[in-house]
């Protein structure tokens, strides 16, 4: 798909000790992680993480045995400004387009929030409709 | 048909066999074991099986020649299934018990209208030793069905002569109605069965002491700890009394507890006894824990020789105070095979495997942790996910509540399913561990 961010989902178990196997195998291979997050269940949880090449490391946390899914995620630009996010999820929610998860960050100046949908054709279609600007990879070359 | 019941005055309820000393126990077995093996001629199986070894009823002339029979296995029963067993013509049986048959073929027991009316003099005699008199209202919350704990109850409890409901087992609301309605003073259930009653009367507002009449339980059918039945005893305010029985030798009534709660009788008139090593199969002395091995000596449609339970328990005693010689088995400590049992149910990991193996989701290890909770058994299933399908929580969970039916479906219990990342759990050299039993009645 055009103009989508590859974002890496690692199942981890939600236990101590978990995570820092999975942020070694980044640091060996000198990979930078640009943002990520975790939700958890009792039993398990994903993590979400954007970086620098994310096919190369989804091939090193394979080659590992790690549970991991290139994930197609929307990251949608925005002014570093009060009341942009709001205007932004509501243009995505007057279409009715739910949001699954969601997490933002801060890159080089702009608010950037990540996004899954449950129906990304028509996300993209209101995102070129009120011209919102969509990242790429591209955008993340460090 | 008005049967004899001795006075209720008597501790008995067959004076004669009960009070057998030890030497009229064992020329009684010789006699009937003879008589068994004879018989057993009859079953094409156990023919076959003398041929091919050489083995002749005549060379059977002492109790130790027993040793020179082979054991038969559940393997046999299923090997044989539905009817290769039996020792006498169909048109002579009259009621047909089976296991459920999750594990591969089911198991098949077929008794005769004799075998039947044993069975329920054995099951009263263990009620009559525990109190029980024909004035009791005995209730049932026991499965029906081929579950032999359900009629093998029901027939004894009216051999006594007692009022007998049979409640069968779930709706503890209805139980608890017919416990206060119908004046229910013996109850049989499997023990965390009672532990559920319990907080259902209590929060009805019910106390088992004051408001009911109870006063025996009769528990088994799933291993429990002493610490466990001395913990129903003080809820309910009665004596439970532990239950010991297996399709195979008919059902409950192989074995009881008498009312010195020190060892289960296991009648001797009916069966002779063997704890064997279950690796070498050679006996152990009393006292050592080995595998139960049972021969019944009465039994017509379908008898068995040197049966191989996998239970593993130790001989406690050959005399007991309250004047029966029958020997004092401990209560159930574990199984030499791989066979659960929680809250009644016989489970194998096999079963659990076979479920596991439909999802295309999970990678091939597993892991089954059986924990005690509130006296409740419970089983966790631990799978490992094969490929990240998803990053959608919900489609993860999705698969949980599939597998978790699934199993449900197979083992009728409802297991708490731990989807895990691949290469979590513990690769073990040789054979896996499949299961982990952190019960405390294995403690």
């Amino acid at each position: 798909m055009e103009n989508t961010l590859k974002q890496l989902s690692i199942f981890i178990e939600n236990k101590s000790g978990t995570l820092i196997k999975v942020l070694e195998l980044f640091s060996k291979a000198k990979i930078q992680i640009i943002a990520s997050t975790i939700a958890d269940t009792q039993d398990y949880g994903i993590f979400r993480v954007l970086c620098s090449s994310p096919c190369e490391a989804y091939t090193i946390l394979k080659e590992h045995g790690i549970n991991v899914q290139l994930t197609d995620v929307l990251a949608i630009a925005i002014e570093d400004e009060p009341g942009h996010a709001a205007l932004a999820i509501s243009a995505l929610s007057e279409t009715g387009v739910n949001i699954l998860y969601m997490y933002s960050f801060l890159w080089q100046g702009r608010g950037v929030l990540v996004m899954r949908t449950d129906e990304s054709d028509k996300a993209m279609e209101v995102i070129e409709e009120k011209e919102m600007v969509l990242l790429g990879e591209d955008d993340f070359k460090i | 048909m008005k049967k004899i019941l001795p006075d209720d005055n008597s501790p008995f309820f067959d004076e004669k066999m009960e009070t057998m000393t030890r030497a009229e126990i064992e020329a009684l077995q010789l006699e009937r074991l003879q008589a068994t093996v004879q018989h057993c001629m009859n079953s094409p199986f156990y023919r076959s099986r003398f041929e091919e070894i050489g083995l002749k009823p005549e060379d059977i002339k002492s109790l130790d020649d027993i040793r020179r029979i082979p054991f038969t296995t559940k393997q046999d029963l299923r090997d044989t299934y539905p009817f290769g067993m039996a020792s006498v013509p169909l048109r002579e049986c009259t009621r047909l018990h089976s296991s459920s048959g999750t594990t591969g073929t089911p198991t098949v027991i077929l008794h005769t209208q004799k075998d039947l009316e044993e069975w329920a003099a054995q099951v009263a005699r263990n009620l009559w030793m525990v109190g029980l008199r024909p004035d009791d209202v005995f209730q049932n919350s026991s499965g029906y069905g081929m579950f032999t704990g359900g009629l093998g109850f029901q027939y004894g409890a009216e051999r006594l002569g007692m009022l007998t409901i049979p409640a069968a087992a779930g709706n503890s609301l209805r139980q608890i109605k017919f416990i206060t309605d119908f004046g229910t003073t013996a109850l049989h259930a499997v023990p965390s069965y009672v532990t559920r009653l319990y907080e259902v009367m209590q929060s009805a507002g019910i106390d088992p002491r004051r408001d009911t009449k109870l006063k025996v339980l009769a528990i088994g059918a799933e291993p429990h700890s002493e610490e466990q039945r001395r913990r129903i005893e003080d809820m309910m305010g009665v004596k439970a009394y532990n239950s010991f029985g297996m399709s195979e030798m008919c059902g409950p009534g192989v074995g009881f507890e008498c009312q010195e709660q020190n060892g289960l009788h296991f009648w001797e008139d009916y069966y002779i006894v063997e704890i064997v090593d279950p690796e070498t199969l050679e006996p152990v002395p009393d006292g050592e824990v080995g595998e139960l091995v049972l021969t019944s000596l009465c039994r017509e449609a379908m008898p068995l020789l040197r049966y191989r339970t996998r239970d593993l328990t130790r001989v406690l005693g050959r005399t007991c105070p309250c004047g029966r010689n029958h020997v004092r088995i401990d209560r159930m400590r574990g199984r030499s095979d791989d066979m659960m049992v929680l809250r009644g149910v016989n489970i194998f990991p096999i079963q659990i495997e076979k479920i596991l193996m439909t999802f295309p989701e999970l990678a091939s290890n597993y892991l089954i942790t059986l924990t005690t909770d509130e006296d409740n058994d419970n089983m966790t299933v631990e799978v490992e996910l094969e490929e990240l399908f998803t990053d959608d929580f919900r489609r993860l969970q999705g698969l949980t509540n599939r597998i978790q039916r699934a199993l449900k479906d197979e083992i009728l219990l409802t297991p708490h399913v731990k989807l895990l990342p691949k290469g979590t759990l513990p690769v073990s050299e040789g054979k896996a561990v499949r299961v982990v039993d952190k019960r405390t009645v294995y403690q």
